[in-house]
């Protein structure tokens, strides 16, 4: 149903190494369409991290082309491929996402101070930047203005991990990218989680790209994308230790 | 949010050791400011001891002895200068005035200083001030004695009161002048110069001390002369041991110096008292410039320290700093974030410091003005505060980059991967 949007990540022949002659990573294709949500799996060692570390234009491939947005991000300088990642990508990790001193609204508040445009598109709609703050938290169920006033040490990862969500949607960025968000939440909480994701990212027009390793919500997405099918370096590994294991 | 609000919310957040960081500097600026300070004002008290005077005239000697048994009354003179060579020499046609100096008696350890009365006229220190009274008037009579602020403090002494004099300088067993006893008719204010632990007395004063010794020992009974005899007798001293002269025209101070040091009939030294002094002050000057040394190591240390804490923080900071990435942060933003730290660490350290310097001086000048006679001025921050500040902060920033170049460096490599 998505098939007509228009990608808005595009890997094409991308190769990366750590280490000279040992790729970790090497992708034929991959697209992303707007407003997707997928789900990409793949198991600890697979080469999750490095794939988002390309995807946000921290990492640079050897080979091929990292198209996001239409912007081939190999050809950007480092700053403006940082600039390009604060305007259109926003992250959320596994855990310990918040920064201890910062309030809970400063927290969610953060990314606009370096990211002119998703200030930009606050301003628009006429709410403050605080306001907004507060809208997204309520929208991710933490309504307790007592709870916001909080130190964000205080808060459960639950919590936690949904104000780190609305750090990430803040200023509606064209690209969510978690990963690994729900590992620290318990079964109940993760499901719950993922669906208020969801709505947050529909409201604000994201698309999400969510890395994990948790076969178990596969079925929530539009679309799953084992990481082992697309990374030719991940069957390489894999046909190697399944050799190993014939060979034992 | 600007990198400044972020710095200054997680120096907060790290309070304690921000707080002990910024104590050690400011710890560090007011012991180097305090130092100077005092180093300062040392040299001043001390050069200033004596000021326009043109030439202090003494028997021969080094000009350093001259110096400190006439102007610092310590040691002793190695001859006199007879009162017919004084009187030659102080009615030179350059000579504007002269005060002659007769040392060799003490009270308690406090040096008897006989003079005449120009010395109240012409005596200067410090910023060419005379010596003031804060009570009574100088010395008419003939067994009329001025007390110096300290004397006076430390014996309790009041107007009226008798003094008896001791024949030479030593602190113990003296022969006492107890048959001629002084009355104390003025007391000095402070100076911060040697005149505060001197009692003056004129030189027919001490001419009627010694007038019925003979060769330096006292008299036998039978040929002592009763106080009241000596006031009818002739008290015109013989000799007198150095004495200061004031020129009519300083350009004259060369030639008078020289005249003085080839006078025929006796063997002198004219030396220029503000020449002496800046050569004694670099004799005593090695142990404050030692001091100095020292506290700006203590400075260099106090900036280590803040290196340390910073680099420290670094790894246990390397969670934040890709978070901050993660949201958008630059490299630069980091390195700014760090550098900002060590600036807000030199800044309010500076700043501290010198609060607690002007602290510590108002709180130490009543004491060292009363037991050294030091005092010292304190003034606005001048120049070397300013340079001295800058040089801190300019310092830290430096050193700040180190860590903040880490901190760049581990962001790059980081990348967005939340390290534990």
């Amino acid at each position: 149903m998505l098939s007509s949007h228009p990608p808005v990540i595009a890997l094409k022949d991308i190769q990366f190494s750590w280490k000279a002659g040992t790729p970790v990573l090497d992708i034929q294709e991959l697209i992303i369409r707007q407003g997707e949500k997928v789900f990409i799996r793949g198991p600890s060692g697979s080469g999750k991290t490095t794939l988002l570390g390309l995807l946000g234009g921290v990492l640079t491939p050897e080979r091929g082309q990292v198209a996001v947005l239409g912007a081939d991000l190999n050809n950007l300088s480092p700053s403006k491929r940082d600039h390009f990642r604060a305007e259109h990508i926003g992250f959320i990790f596994q855990m310990f996402n918040l920064i201890p001193y910062l309030s809970v609204i400063e927290n969610v508040t953060l990314p606009l101070g370096f990211a002119d445009a998703r200030k930009y598109n606050i301003i628009q709609t006429g709410v403050e930047e605080k306001q907004e703050a507060i809208r997204l938290l309520n929208h991710l169920g933490l309504t307790d203005p007592e709870l916001i006033k909080r130190s964000v040490t205080e808060l459960s990862i639950g919590q936690q991990q949904r104000v780190a969500a609305a750090r990430a949607l803040i200023g509606k960025p064209d690209i969510i990218i978690a990963d690994e968000p729900t590992s620290a939440l318990d079964t109940d909480t993760r499901e719950a989680f993922i669906k208020l994701l969801f709505e947050e990212c529909e409201a604000a027009g994201s698309t999400l790209v969510f890395v994990s390793h948790d076969p178990t919500l596969e079925p929530l997405f539009d679309r799953s994308i084992p990481l082992h099918t697309i990374n030719r370096m991940s069957q390489h590994w894999l046909a190697e230790s399944s050799n190993e294991q014939e060979t034992a | 949010m600007t990198v400044m609000a972020l710095a200054l919310k997680s120096l907060k957040n790290r309070r304690v050791t921000a707080l002990l960081t910024i104590f050690s500097i400011a710890v560090s600026v007011a012991l180097l400011l305090g130092v100077e300070k005092i180093r300062v004002e040392a040299k001043n008290s001390f050069t200033s001891t004596v000021s326009g005077t043109d030439l202090v005239v003494g028997a021969r000697s080094s000009s350093l002895n001259l110096l400190l048994y006439s102007v610092f009354h310590i040691g002793n003179a190695t001859n006199n200068l007879t009162w017919e060579t004084y009187q030659d020499l102080s009615s030179d046609p350059a000579v504007a005035w002269a005060v002659p100096i007769a040392l060799g008696d003490s009270h308690k350890g406090y040096r008897v200083v006989g003079t005449s009365d120009a010395i109240f006229q012409h005596f200067r220190y410090g910023n060419k001030q005379l010596l003031s009274f804060v009570e009574g008037k100088p010395f008419n009579k003939l067994y009329d004695a001025v007390l110096g602020s300290t004397v006076a403090q430390e014996l309790g002494y009041i107007i009226g009161q008798d003094v008896v004099l001791s024949h030479g300088v030593e602190s113990r067993s003296l022969q006492n002048h107890d048959d001629k006893p002084f009355r104390v008719s003025g007391i000095l204010a402070p100076t911060g110069t040697p005149m505060d632990r001197a009692i003056m007395i004129s030189l027919a004063g001490i001419e009627a001390l010694h007038i019925d010794w003979v060769n330096g020992a006292p008299p036998i009974a039978a040929f002592s002369v009763s106080a009241g005899k000596a006031e009818a007798m002739n008290l015109l001293p013989t000799s007198v041991t150095a004495y200061f002269v004031g020129l009519k025209s300083r350009i004259a101070a060369f030639r008078y110096q020289r005249k003085v040091n080839e006078f025929p009939q006796e063997s002198l030294t004219a030396i220029l008292p503000g020449v002496a002094l800046g050569e004694l002050w670099q004799l005593v000057g090695s142990a404050e410039k030692a001091l100095l040394a020292v506290s700006v190591m203590v400075v260099i240390a106090g900036l280590m320290g803040m290196l340390t804490t910073i680099l420290t923080s670094l790894n246990e900071r390397r969670r934040e700093m890709a978070i901050l990435r993660s949201v958008g942060a630059r490299p630069w933003h980091i390195f700014a974030l760090m550098i900002t730290e060590s600036l807000v660490y030199a800044l309010i350290g500076t700043l501290l410091g010198f609060v607690l310097m002007y602290g510590l001086l108002f709180a130490v000048q009543p004491i060292l003005q009363s037991n050294l006679g030091l005092h010292l001025n304190i003034t606005l921050p001048g120049q070397f505060e300013a340079v001295l500040a800058g040089i801190i902060v300019i310092s830290a920033t430096i050193l700040g980059a180190i860590p903040a170049w880490r901190a760049y460096r581990n962001s790059l490599a980081d990348g967005l991967t939340v390290r534990l």
